[in-house]
């Protein structure tokens, strides 16, 4: 691969993964934020299930919503000053794609712009200032506007991954594509398990960080109100989230990968010889040199099994492919992917434990849980990353899989040279250290301050006495 | 449709320059207008609920640039790379400033981010009339294309001329902005502002009318092939005068919206005249990416020509929302 091509690649895979570890946390924060918002502003003494609230507790909802949203805001602003250089680097570092792809992607990337940054942005600035200048519904659903807005550009941006992945409703010749049918693009068959697998992964950074946020001030004995109702909502969202990450999404996902990229699958189960009752390899490293897996524990058979629900059917390994079709690494897709399902399986152990003594009353004196909880939250991020380097290298060496290889992607040596790639990457390196700086920063004050009880409200009147 | 898609994006784009363009401006005039700690923080918090949802309409411009003309989006943002680079460090350090100035109490925190607030937003808007100047002048595109503009001549002396215009027209619509939303002196000095930056605009305006000329004769002949477009620039005038009108009656609501139509028509004027290409090349057709070689497939326009407008209508309807909410409020 030229080494121009090399350099794009770096400066998109660096500048996609920064800004990523940011719309995690705010498309999962978004979601359990129009929780406690709901709750708030719709929670009674007779309602029934999660709205049966007291005065007491709609409050404590409201102020851990109002918690959330500064930490929401500082987070989104990263989010969004880091996201647009993404937009851009389509036509500056992929400009050959661009062409290629244009009438096919840019729908997706166009429909993103138009239906969900324009809902996001305008109610954002509702939500984080007009607390005290709108009404109590405007904010709640401002609250409920921003979730809406950041899950659908989640959704737009997961299209268009999955049609990179898995190519459907284009027609085209081998100069451009071009759409053929929207119907097609929008109900592609990578997209329906591969988006919400991606918000799940969202969804359980956003529960483990309320977790870890309320462990922590449980464990230094502050705001204990507040750190409950954190602790209560974060364990349950994990365990949901946990479960729903492995199956079916996760399950359904793989199943994709192994119909429709069989070499990509090979890289990640680390399947070098085609075999009948392939074994699930738990431990082992694969060396492409001998094209074998060394030090391997592996459970016999199963590997078939989880593919096929057979034990003796066959599966495919990298040795029925010619080397110009393997990932350009098989061991990051094979060791990402390990990371992802490792982590991803600790974590769900972890939710249950949890859950378990939440559910017996013992979670908020269990210290070692407690810690436990405080610091599994970066181990969601580093699942999530891991889940899309197994992705997004998995697929290589195409930039859209079987119709254009990455190293035809990039924009011409002649308009962007190494030299000058190396250079914009180096600066956005600087800047991003910056930026990462600026955000530890800020939000260790944030949390050093903690939440504030908000402003009396009108009491709900107890039905009887008000009529 | 290919036309059509042209007057959509000029459209948006003109949207994201009246919308940006009076918290852009802002920013160019933050020391300027904002004397001491305490007006700074009233200009910055009379944007501070918007601006984001401002420049969201240029990645909105972005992905309809690449939706309806992929081959001129991927042409001219590789072509243009060194300086798109720049922009996107000027618009994350600008965005960072904004947001985070108000997360730290403290004068010697805000003097570092209105610093950078400041420089950066007085850069972008340069910046921004440097590729609209490029964009007129026309770039060297080849038979395959693309091009490649080193750095130092995307700044080239045209580019850089448009680049001032452009400072000065941004910042004519913040202190507009400014002359409604800013009370007690604040607002005093951006009235004052506001009301010589009108003749200054004039006077810019037709300095630029020989240079552009100069670079690209189609600019001004293209008012004789196609009469009916003189009434842009003669719409650009009248908008000028109601302004001035306005000014003088103390009617700063009013002036405000006539400059919004004032940027509006020198927007319309500059695409009129770059029509039908979309990116002209310098050595002139059939290099030049015009709304036909560079659109995308017909499937894909007739797609979006029904999703967009909806999207629109949407969006207006957001957008309203959220300024009457936030701007309810008496001027602070």
């Amino acid at each position: 691969m030229s080494s121009y091509v090399l350099v794009d690649r770096l400066q998109f895979a660096f500048t996609v993964t920064f800004h990523y570890m940011f719309p995690i946390l705010t498309m999962g924060l978004g979601l359990f934020i129009a929780y406690l918002k709901t709750v708030s502003y719709v929670g009674r003494p007779h309602r029934r299930w999660l709205l049966r609230k007291t005065d007491e507790e709609r409050d404590a909802h409201e102020s851990a919503a109002r918690f959330w949203a500064k930490i929401f805001a500082v987070t989104f602003a990263v989010g969004v000053v880091t996201g647009i250089p993404l937009e851009f680097e389509f036509g500056t570092n992929w400009a050959a794609f661009s062409n290629y792809a244009g009438g096919v992607i840019g729908q997706t990337l166009a429909l993103e712009g138009t239906f969900s940054f324009l809902l996001e942005s305008a109610f954002l600035g509702v939500f984080i200032y007009g607390a005290s200048r709108v009404s109590p519904r405007s904010h709640w659903l401002s609250a409920v506007a921003v979730f809406i807005g950041s899950w659908l550009s989640g959704f737009f941006i997961v299209a268009t991954d999955a049609w990179m992945q898995h190519p459907v409703g284009y027609a085209g010749t081998g100069k451009s594509v071009h759409l053929k049918s929207f119907w097609a693009l929008m109900t592609n068959p990578w997209l329906i398990w591969q988006y919400p697998h991606n918000m799940g992964g969202a969804a359980l950074t956003g529960a483990f960080v309320l977790a870890a946020m309320g462990a922590f001030y449980l464990l230094l004995g502050r705001h204990e109100r507040f750190a409950r109702l954190c602790v209560t909502v974060g364990v349950v969202g994990a365990l949901i989230f946990a479960v729903l990450q492995i199956f079916p999404t996760g399950d359904q996902s793989g199943e994709n990968v192994y119909h429709d990229q069989p070499a990509t699958f090979a890289s990640m189960e680390g399947v070098f010889q085609t075999q009948r009752g392939a074994p699930l390899v738990i431990i082992g490293n694969p060396n492409t040199q001998t094209r074998q897996l060394e030090s391997v524990i592996a459970l016999p058979k199963f590997l078939s099994f989880l593919t096929s629900h057979h034990f003796t059917s066959v599966v495919r390994g990298l040795d029925s492919f010619p080397t110009s079709l393997w990932p350009s690494s098989v061991p990051l897709v094979y060791y990402s992917y390990r990371i992802m399902v490792g982590l991803g399986t600790l974590l769900a152990l972890l939710a249950v434990i949890a859950t378990y003594l939440l559910w017996r009353r013992k979670l908020f004196r269990s210290r070692t849980v407690l810690w436990a909880l405080m610091i599994a939250f970066p181990f969601t991020y580093i699942a999530n990353i891991a889940g899309w380097v197994t992705a997004e290298v998995g697929r290589q060496p195409w930039v859209v899989y079987g119709l254009l290889r990455t190293s035809a992607a990039a924009s011409p040596a002649q308009s962007v040279p190494a030299g000058i790639g190396i250079f914009t990457l180096l600066g956005f390196l600087g800047l991003y250290i910056l930026i990462a700086i600026l955000y530890v920063l800020l939000i260790v004050r944030i949390v050093a301050r903690g939440p504030e009880d908000v402003p009396a409200r009108p009491r709900s009147v107890p039905a009887a006495v008000g009529v | 449709m290919h036309t059509l898609w042209f007057l959509l994006l000029a459209a948006v784009i003109t949207v994201y320059v009246v919308l940006d363009g009076f918290d852009l401006g802002a920013g160019a005039l933050f020391f300027l207008l904002g004397r001491g700690e305490e007006e700074r923080g009233r200009i910055s918090s009379a944007i501070g609920p918007v601006w984001d949802g401002n420049e969201t309409w240029l990645v909105v411009g972005g992905g309809v640039l690449f939706l309806s003309f992929p081959r001129a989006y991927a042409g001219a943002f590789s072509g243009l790379y060194f300086g798109l680079m720049i922009v996107l460090w000027l618009l994350i350090g600008r965005g960072l400033a904004i947001e985070f100035r108000h997360q730290i109490d403290h004068p010697l925190w805000h003097q570092a981010t209105d610093f950078v607030f400041a420089v950066a937003s007085a850069l972008l808007a340069i910046v921004l009339g440097v590729a609209l100047g490029n964009v007129v002048r026309g770039v060297p595109i080849g038979a395959n294309g693309y091009f490649h503009l080193p750095l130092f001549s995307i700044l080239n002396w045209y580019a850089l001329l448009v680049g001032l215009l452009a400072l000065l027209v941004l910042s004519a619509q913040s202190a507009s902005f400014l002359a409604v939303r800013a009370a007690g002196t604040l607002g005093e000095r951006a009235r004052k502002l506001a009301r010589r930056l009108v003749p200054a605009q004039i006077i810019a305006g037709a300095i630029m009318v020989w240079p552009t000329y100069a670079v690209r004769h189609h600019m001004l002949t293209g008012f004789g092939d196609h009469p009916w477009t003189i009434i842009l620039p003669a719409a650009g005038a009248i908008a000028i005068l109601t302004e001035i009108v306005a000014q003088a009656r103390g009617r700063w609501g009013r002036a405000f919206v006539a400059n919004c139509a004032a940027i509006t028509a020198l927007l319309a004027t500059a695409a009129a005249g770059v029509y039908p290409d979309i990116l002209p090349a310098r050595q002139g057709h059939p290099f030049s990416l015009t709304i036909d070689n560079a659109a995308a497939a017909a499937h894909s326009l007739d797609v979006a020509i029904v999703w967009f407008p909806i999207g629109m209508v949407l969006a207006a309807c957001y957008f309203t929302y959220a300024y009457r909410t936030l701007f309810r409020s008496p001027p602070a």
